[in-house]
């Protein structure tokens, strides 16, 4: 009888366990389909078909906004910039650790913990200055501007990172290349990016979380339709279609999905990021 | 070889092992160093964006004090920041705790929960502006929230949610809540699986019920997770900008206002850089001191 009362509750437990992460699973997934499902409607059908799957399925909204929306340009723009600032972040700041950790130079110590610093200091609002400064150095409206400015955002946490990983290489694996001649970029190069792969697929995952994102800069940095990120594109596209809330939905639904497909296939380094990166802060 | 070439040789070295941090070093100086520079700098002119400049020394921060708006925003920020730290960091706990056993599915929710976070704020705040929309078409309400809410047979509660300065604000906290609790859980969950199980194993040989081994054992071993993840809630709460924009655009400014809205206006609206600058500046400062306040706090909860 114990027994049989133990295995009850324990049931129960399991169940109720089960209810309350489902709902809550549930109450993260439904607003995202609930913004495909009117992708996917008229602007006629939006207003009068509640049904949660709607009846007539309409593609065009995606065609709406990828032409005349200037999603084309808006995707491919974001593209280009999460890949080069994603690119240069992981080469400057592996550079830049591989010295910090295993190489000497007067002034070494002071310039890493300048990263250091600039990561536990916030700045909210520096990029009213950053602004002035772009403006002085004629990168407002440029492609390089924004790159270079996205960079130094991702900079400190992965230099961070990558001195972690450095640290722990073992010196026989360095002394082994250097008796076979390679130069201190050779060994950089062969031996300590490919020790540091985790850290790299993390830093990967972040930062082109970051960028894909990033809006306050691209608002303030890029004015010209041509050189909109999507997720400014999305702005200056609402701003025109404010009630045509099916195309403008359809234009969310292409923001997101690249980005979730991206984090589906690295969510396993995200987990592993977030577990390092809480023993750095 | 003489004591000239070694030093030529060890200067050389130098050089070279300076030269690996040199791009990082240029960029960092560039794009961090000298507006945080500059920033301090222009806080203490009067500037317009073109034109000439007008030192006044502490006049931008004298009138920041006396700026009610601006101490409004903060107090928006602030608000939003305590909905996160009491709501969503223990619902994140709460789905940590739950997760951390074997149970199945578990892999799903960990996807599932973190969905929110990786879209971004301007995504999130059009979606729930879309659902939490307040107009009438045809006799019905087409926001899906106020759809069901008069389906459902609750038309009291049928309310324009963003639009009632009553409501508007706590509206955006619970959506910035809904976006932000995956990474607390992700961090919480992390930092459950690292517990040593022998730990347990001992709490229960000493004859520990399930609340005695939970407030014995693991609350004080997530003691410096649950500050890290406060912390960073903190931060990221009080610096939310994008997600208002987006539900709210300009409609009731005065009312949701947060510190960023006010920089970025006082910029962009207004075309008045140093009072711009002075904002951050006041706004960098209290963030410092609020999460090294924080790390105070928890330091002594934990020597206790």
């Amino acid at each position: 009888m114990k027994a049989n009362r133990y295995i009850f509750w324990g049931m129960t437990k399991s169940t109720l366990i089960h209810v309350f992460l489902l709902s809550v699973a549930l109450t993260c997934l439904f607003p995202i389909f609930w913004m495909i499902r009117c992708a996917l409607m008229t602007n006629e059908t939006v207003f009068v078909d509640q049904a949660i799957i709607p009846h007539h399925l309409n593609f065009g909204n995606f065609a709406v906004a990828w032409t005349k929306g200037n999603f084309a340009v808006y995707l491919l723009n974001s593209v280009i910039y999460t890949v080069s600032v994603v690119t240069g972040i992981v080469f400057i700041s592996s550079l830049a650790a591989y010295s910090f950790s295993r190489l000497k130079f007067p002034g070494k110590n002071i310039i890493f913990y300048l990263f250091v610093a600039a990561m536990m200091i916030p700045l909210p609002g520096s990029f009213v200055a950053l602004f002035v400064l772009m403006t002085k150095l004629h990168l407002v409206n440029t492609r390089f501007g924004y790159i270079l400015c996205m960079i130094n955002v991702g900079l400190s946490m992965s230099i961070l990172l990558f001195k972690t990983f450095f640290d722990k290489m073992p010196h026989e694996l360095e002394d082994a290349a250097r008796i076979d001649g390679c130069g201190k970029i050779g060994i950089w190069w062969n031996m300590a990016m490919p020790f540091a792969r985790p850290a790299i697929a993390v830093i990967v995952i972040f930062n082109s979380l970051t960028v894909w994102n990033e809006y306050i800069l691209a608002t303030l940095l890029l004015g010209d339709t041509n050189l909109m990120p999507l997720q400014r594109g999305i702005m200056v596209f609402q701003g025109a279609n404010s009630t045509d809330y099916p195309v403008l939905m359809a234009g969310l639904t292409m923001a997101a999905i690249p980005i979730i497909m991206i984090y589906l296939f690295m969510q396993k380094h995200i987990v592993k990021g977030l577990s390092s990166g809480e023993m750095i802060g | 070889m003489d004591s000239k070439a070694k030093a030529a040789s060890i200067f050389k070295d130098n050089l070279q092992n300076f030269l690996f941090v040199l791009p990082a070093l240029a960029i960092f100086c560039t794009f961090y160093i000298y507006p945080f520079y500059k920033m301090i700098n222009l806080s203490f002119y009067d500037w317009r964006g073109i034109g000439p400049m007008h030192f006044i020394g502490l006049e931008n921060y004298k009138e920041l004090l006396g700026d009610k708006l601006w101490w409004d925003s903060m107090w928006h920020a602030g608000y939003i920041t305590l909905i996160a730290l009491v709501f969503q960091n223990p619902l994140a706990f709460a789905l940590a705790l739950a997760c951390d056993r074997q149970i199945r599915m578990k892999r799903f929710y960990r996807v599932v929960f973190f969905i929110p976070p990786v879209l971004s704020q301007l995504v999130v705040g059009l979606i729930w502006n879309w659902i939490l929309n307040p107009e009438m078409q045809n006799g019905q309400y087409i926001g899906l929230l106020n759809h069901y809410l008069f389906a459902w047979g609750l038309p009291q509660l049928v309310h324009n949610w963003l639009g009632d300065p009553k409501t508007a604000l706590t509206t955006i906290a619970i959506v910035n809540s809904w976006q932000g609790f995956g990474w607390g859980f992700v961090m919480f969950l992390a930092g459950l699986q690292t517990i040593d199980k022998q730990l347990y194993e001992a709490a229960k040989i000493d004859g520990a019920g399930a609340w005695k081994t939970f407030t014995n054992v693991t609350v004080p071993m997530m003691l410096p997770v649950m500050l890290v993840v406060m912390i960073l809630t903190i931060l990221g709460c009080m610096q939310v900008f994008v997600l208002i924009l987006a539900m709210v655009n300009e409609g009731l400014v005065n009312h949701t206002d947060v510190p960023v809205t006010r920089i970025f206006s006082a910029m962009q609206n207004t075309n008045r850089f140093g009072y711009a600058c002075a904002e951050a500046v006041i706004f960098g400062m209290i963030l410092v001191c609020v999460s090294f306040m924080t790390k105070r706090l928890s330091d002594k909860a934990k020597q206790v």
